[in-house]
């Protein structure tokens, strides 16, 4: 058994890819009907057992890098990458092998209507 | 005849007995050992002790066979000497055990299984892989092509194309795509993908001397697998279209410039690979399940079986391009159909059809080509200039510069309207 993440870009500036605004736009029974679709597919995932976690992650202006120089710590504001695209929520799960992986990404992807990146986990030995 | 000479014949063949039973070998391995590195490797070992030995005893009558055992037990001793190795032996001794796993104590009975080839074309292919590495990919190891080979028929350098293997062979290992055959369900989707790969190796080798070897390595890959698929009438479709394609090769080019199917010596054209084809597209319209190789197989079939191009049945060829479109509506496909309109209904009718599909062809050499010879044939040799000028900027292959050339020639030659 491997593991996977799948996860789901925002493009800042793009009404379509980017999460809030999609919402914002969004009747009150479309988001409804898309927490169901969600709320399905994560039943579903777990069900299978191939549900391990889901994240959904703020904007990189929340973001905060921390790194070392000569010994002391420095934190920076903002993201490590500055990107227009920025990875805005994931799922890691367990699959048999990629063909696995990919049928719940095209599922993901039918209930979010948003790209999906699909990557392996290293496997650690014995694992 | 005389052991000595015996034995020097066979020598000959060493290298091309490798060649052919070097995709079996690998596919083998590689379900053994669930690895496509150390499959490989294990072969090249098998390969150097093979032409050792062959060249004295013989080549023995399961070459294939012989190559997989010597392999397995070369890979499996250098396994146990490694600690990754002792690890991956024990996991090996697991599929050993199981009952489609080849047990390390069989003596060499275990030959290669052909479903083993299917298995990893289909991993070659994977839809999950780059084009150009599944083409690289397939070529290697189901081919049985040299880095160097392979390099040279796309035109890069050894280690650019060493290192596009790499990461082939690293994303299949790290993202795990598996090695079988897809389930029904995916099945005709995962099949195009791999008939395409092999048309694509098919054209990479045409109107190209260097590389005329991949055109009869996709035919070879086709014939494997319309033998390891006999179910599937796609992939005897794609056999068909590449045996009624390459019967024109030697007909296709002129002094290095492409001769169009007008032109063509039909007396030069492949009658024995025709007869096959023609069998093959038989076969696929009695079984009536159409698809878009075996319509491509179709039209082509027709042409083959004209004795003049004026004697070509357009509008069977026409009623042709219609199915194929309603299954595959590309604008390369319209742009085919509407040359054959040309044929029956005019030029003229020819050019509104063109110039209909002509926004979405833009940067296709070929669209413009077929407006300059449409123009041409309705006597706007200013018009048609520009479009065999805007072809020959577009043209990737030397035959098609060099016919374009000589097109916009004849146009400033001729200065006066043609009639055909």
């Amino acid at each position: 058994m491997s593991q996977y993440l799948l996860s789901t870009y925002a493009v800042e500036g793009e009404v379509h890819g980017k999460q809030e605004v999609h919402e914002q736009s969004m009747t009150p029974e479309e988001m409804q009907t898309f927490m169901e679709r969600v709320t399905a597919l994560e039943a579903e995932m777990k069900a299978s057992g191939a549900f391990v976690f889901t994240g959904r992650l703020h904007d990189p202006d929340a973001a905060t890098v921390v790194r070392s120089s000569d010994g002391d710590l420095i934190m920076t504001d903002g993201p490590f990458v500055e990107s227009k695209e920025h990875i805005a929520g994931f799922y890691i799960i367990n699959a048999d092998d990629l063909d696995a992986a990919l049928a719940w990404a095209g599922k993901v992807v039918d209930a979010i209507s948003h790209p999906i990146e699909v990557t392996p986990f290293f496997e650690m030995p014995g694992a | 005849m005389t052991r000595a000479v015996a034995a020097h014949r066979e020598a000959t063949g060493v290298e091309r007995v490798f060649r052919d039973v070097y995709g079996q070998a690998v596919a083998t391995l590689v379900r053994v050992f669930g690895d496509i590195t150390l499959a490989e490797d294990a072969v090249q070992e098998a390969f150097i002790v093979a032409s050792d030995r062959w060249r004295s005893d013989g080549i023995p009558p399961n070459p294939a066979g012989w190559i997989v055992t010597t392999a397995r037990n070369r890979a499996i001793d250098d396994l146990r000497r490694s600690t990754r190795g002792r690890e991956l032996h024990e996991q090996l001794g697991a599929v050993a055990s199981t009952p489609q796993g080849v047990g390390a104590e069989d003596p060499g009975e275990d030959g290669p299984v052909s479903d083993d080839q299917l298995r990893l074309i289909f991993t070659c292919c994977h839809p999950a892989l780059r084009t150009e590495h599944q083409v690289a990919l397939t070529l290697r190891l189901l081919g049985g092509l040299s880095v160097d080979e392979v390099a040279r028929s796309f035109l890069v350098s050894e280690s650019a194309m060493a290192k596009r293997l790499v990461r082939a062979k690293y994303k299949i290992k790290a993202a795990k795509i598996p090695y079988r055959v897809p389930a029904d369900a995916e099945l005709p989707d995962r099949l195009r993908s791999v008939l395409s790969v092999v048309y694509l190796i098919y054209n990479s080798g045409l109107d190209d001397p260097e590389r005329a070897s991949l055109r009869s390595e996709a035919i070879r890959l086709a014939r494997a697998l319309v033998e390891l698929m006999p179910d599937e009438p796609e992939a005897a479709g794609l056999l068909a279209l590449m045996l009624l394609s390459e019967s024109r090769v030697l007909a296709r080019t002129a002094a290095g410039a492409l001769v169009l199917l007008r032109d063509q010596d039909r007396t030069k054209w492949d009658r024995t690979m025709i007869e096959e084809g023609h069998a093959i597209v038989r076969a696929c319209i009695r079984r009536d399940q159409p698809g878009p190789f075996q319509l491509q197989s179709a039209i082509q079939a027709v042409h083959c079986e004209a004795d003049s191009f004026e004697a070509t049945d357009w509008p069977q060829i026409v009623a042709l391009y219609d199915h194929l479109f309603s299954v595959m509506p590309t604008p390369v496909v319209a742009l085919n159909r509407a040359i054959a309109i040309g044929e029956i209904e005019g030029p003229g009718a020819a050019l509104t059809a063109l110039d209909a599909i002509a926004p979405d062809l833009d940067n296709y050499h070929l669209m413009h080509a077929a407006r300059g010879t449409t123009l041409r044939r309705l006597g706007q040799q200013d018009a048609a200039k520009a479009a065999f000028e805007r072809a020959a900027r577009l043209a990737t292959s030397e035959a098609d510069r060099r016919f374009l050339a000589q097109q916009i020639e004849e146009l400033a030659e001729d200065g006066a309207p043609l009639t055909e």
